[in-house]
């Protein structure tokens, strides 16, 4: 097989790997509406089914670029978990746009326990203290968790939100991966209580009556890089006019998808089989940030659901590159060490996106003034990451 | 469930766990593997509760083929946690990203408890890989084998309709598909299928 750089300059398409999900929406309108071809790009995106083929596809050289976990891009630059490979993304394809899903009767108990309102994460993360706590003492299997990789955001978002509470995502409940096209069916047989995933998963959970969306991410953390644009480095390097193509019309792509009156026709691309393969009302609800959270129909709202572009989102923000790093530090996956977190933020190019498309373009609008909005703990230091994390009790030691 | 880490000693027969749903390519490996004398084998065709199957067969080599979404489950692995109690490795040390490449284009992954010796490994994952390829290949055959013979089909069918509607002899029949295929630069079989597409169009 040709290397990446031959492929492209022989004019074969380029390879762009990707997992069904709605914050691959740049990406696929991108492609679908025509603006990496009206850039000069020939675009084959390959839809995959798990992420660490995406990582390794796009490690080896059988992908040119890939929709991918913040986190597994600064993982597999850090070479943890896999060989090896730096990686930039000079492209943010999300901030937030998961939520924290569970069972009716996990709901119910959290209810019963909550001194507050539920919309909380403060409420409900004691609330989840009291349910873990009682179970114990019942005698009772721990609750089950599930999140889609080791190194994602739904992991640490998971983490920080119930570790605030008072419960050890290690040693007081079970926390698992599951595959996000597996979350639904695994709370139907009763093998989760809960899950954290992207849409549209959780929005098929509650329309199916069996589980409630407890929080929208974005309630736990004002902004988390979700998803990034990710290619080699050294291939970034070698293709610098690929690369600015490509966030040329990603660019383009975020922003024509953030126009309300374009969400219909957004969300009839991404309904697509060969793409997401959902309903697009479904996939609509998510681009408009108004979520069935209750089967019993109840709506919940929030303008920073899912950020695609808009509030200057699609420029990677090294800020939460290393709040990434923390959590991985906090949770024992790397050693703290400031040459890690230089290389670990380092994956974000700002530099390039402003290049590429003008500094004014990532201007963020508003957000919070540490750059993440934790709900709870002090706000967040990049600087200083080992002294944002003391006071923090329960964690790991790498 | 959890099992103190346990490093087999060298003679000790490496515990070999397949996971992989297509069941001829499964059996191709099956055969490969057990023909290359590793006969503690388990191999499971459904990934459901990976987790706890792999904690309860206590592996010392995962090979789980690429098509399979539960991958990621055993990404997991890599962490200390309490579900998670024997950490795997990265299957080959970082000096050996070529054999990863091979395992991934051939469409396959390994898992290897941490602590085995490189070279037990090394032919479990080089019969991996070849049989891997081969069963593409052997896809690839099928698929063209397949798309001829269907070739085959339409064009009899072709000279078929043009015997009967134009008189002509097969030698005819045939001259004429190939001829219009040649001046339109097209394959035969192609204006074949045109040809009896639109036959069975007019036909209603």
């Amino acid at each position: 097989m040709p290397s990446p750089q031959t492929r492209a300059q022989s004019g074969n398409p380029l390879r762009i790997g990707f997992i069904p999900l709605v914050d691959a929406t740049a990406l696929i309108v991108a492609v679908d509406k025509g603006f990496t071809a009206e850039e000069g790009l020939d675009v084959d995106l390959v839809r995959e089914v798990s992420w660490s083929n995406v990582r390794d596809r796009l490690n080896v050289g059988q992908f040119d670029a890939a929709h991918l976990l913040a986190p597994v891009a600064i993982a597999s630059t850090l070479g943890l978990g896999h060989f090896r490979e730096p990686l930039i993304a000079p492209f943010n394809l999300g901030v937030n746009g998961n939520a924290i899903t569970v069972t009716n009767a996990l709901h119910a108990a959290i209810v019963a326990e909550a001194e507050g309102d539920v919309v909380h994460p403060a409420v409900t993360a004691k609330a989840l203290a009291r349910v873990v706590a009682r179970r114990k003492a019942a005698g009772e299997p721990p609750l089950t968790f599930g999140m889609t990789f080791p190194y994602s955001t739904h992991n640490y978002q998971l983490r920080f939100w119930m570790a605030s509470g008072g419960v050890d995502p290690d040693e007081d409940i079970r926390l698992v991966v599951l595959p996000p096209p597996f979350m639904v069916e695994s709370i139907v047989k009763g093998q989760v209580d809960a899950f954290c995933v992207g849409a549209p998963w959780n929005s098929v959970a509650v329309d199916l009556g069996i589980a409630h969306i407890l929080h929208f991410v974005s309630e736990i953390l004002e902004r988390a890089a979700e998803k990034v644009l990710a290619l080699r480095a050294d291939y970034a390097a070698r293709n610098p006019e690929i690369v600015a193509a490509l966030v040329r019309a990603h660019g383009r792509a975020a922003q024509f998808s953030e126009e309300p009156s374009n969400h219909a026709e957004v969300a009839r691309i991404l309904a697509a089989p060969n793409r997401i393969g959902v309903a697009p009302e479904v996939i609509l609800r998510t681009l408009q940030g108004r979520l069935k959270v209750s089967p019993d129909g109840t709506v919940r709202a929030s303008p920073i659901y899912l950020l695609v572009g808009r509030e200057g989102a699609g420029r990677p923000n090294p800020v939460q590159a290393a709040w990434l790093y923390a959590q991985m530090v906090r949770w024992g996956q790397v050693p703290m060490s400031e040459a890690l977190l230089k290389e670990a933020v380092a994956v974000f190019r700002p530099d390039l996106f402003d290049a590429i498309l003008g500094a004014e373009t990532g201007k963020p609008a508003g957000g919070p003034a540490d750059g993440v909005g934790a709900f709870a703990g002090p706000p967040f230091e990049a600087q200083d990451i080992a002294a944002h994390l003391a006071p923090w009790s329960i964690r790991r030691n790498a | 469930m959890h099992q103190a880490l346990s490093l087999p000693s060298t003679d000790a027969p490496l515990k070999v766990l397949v996971i992989d749903e297509n069941p001829i390519r499964r059996a191709i490996l099956e055969t490969g593997l057990r023909e290359a004398g590793f006969a503690n084998l388990t191999v499971l065709e459904d990934a459901t509760g990976l987790l706890e199957r792999v904690y309860a067969l206590d592996p010392d080599v995962i090979i789980i083929d690429l098509e399979n979404p539960r991958r990621d489950v055993l990404e997991q692995m890599f962490q200390v946690s309490r579900i998670v109690r024997r950490p795997v490795a990265m299957f080959v040390d970082h000096s050996d990203r070529d054999t990863i490449t091979s395992a991934i284009e051939a469409g396959v992954s390994a898992y290897i408890v941490d602590g085995l010796k490189k070279e037990h490994v090394r032919s479990i994952l080089d019969m991996t890989i070849s049989r891997f390829n081969a069963f593409e290949r052997l896809r690839t055959e099928l698929e063209e084998t397949k798309s001829a013979l269907k070739e085959r089909k339409v064009i009899e069918k072709a000279k078929g309709i043009l015997m009967k509607s134009r008189d002509l002899d097969e030698a005819a029949a045939y001259d004429l598909l190939r001829k219009t295929a040649m001046s339109s630069g097209r394959r035969i079989a192609d204006v074949a299928e045109g040809l009896v597409n639109s036959y069975d169009l007019l036909k209603g």
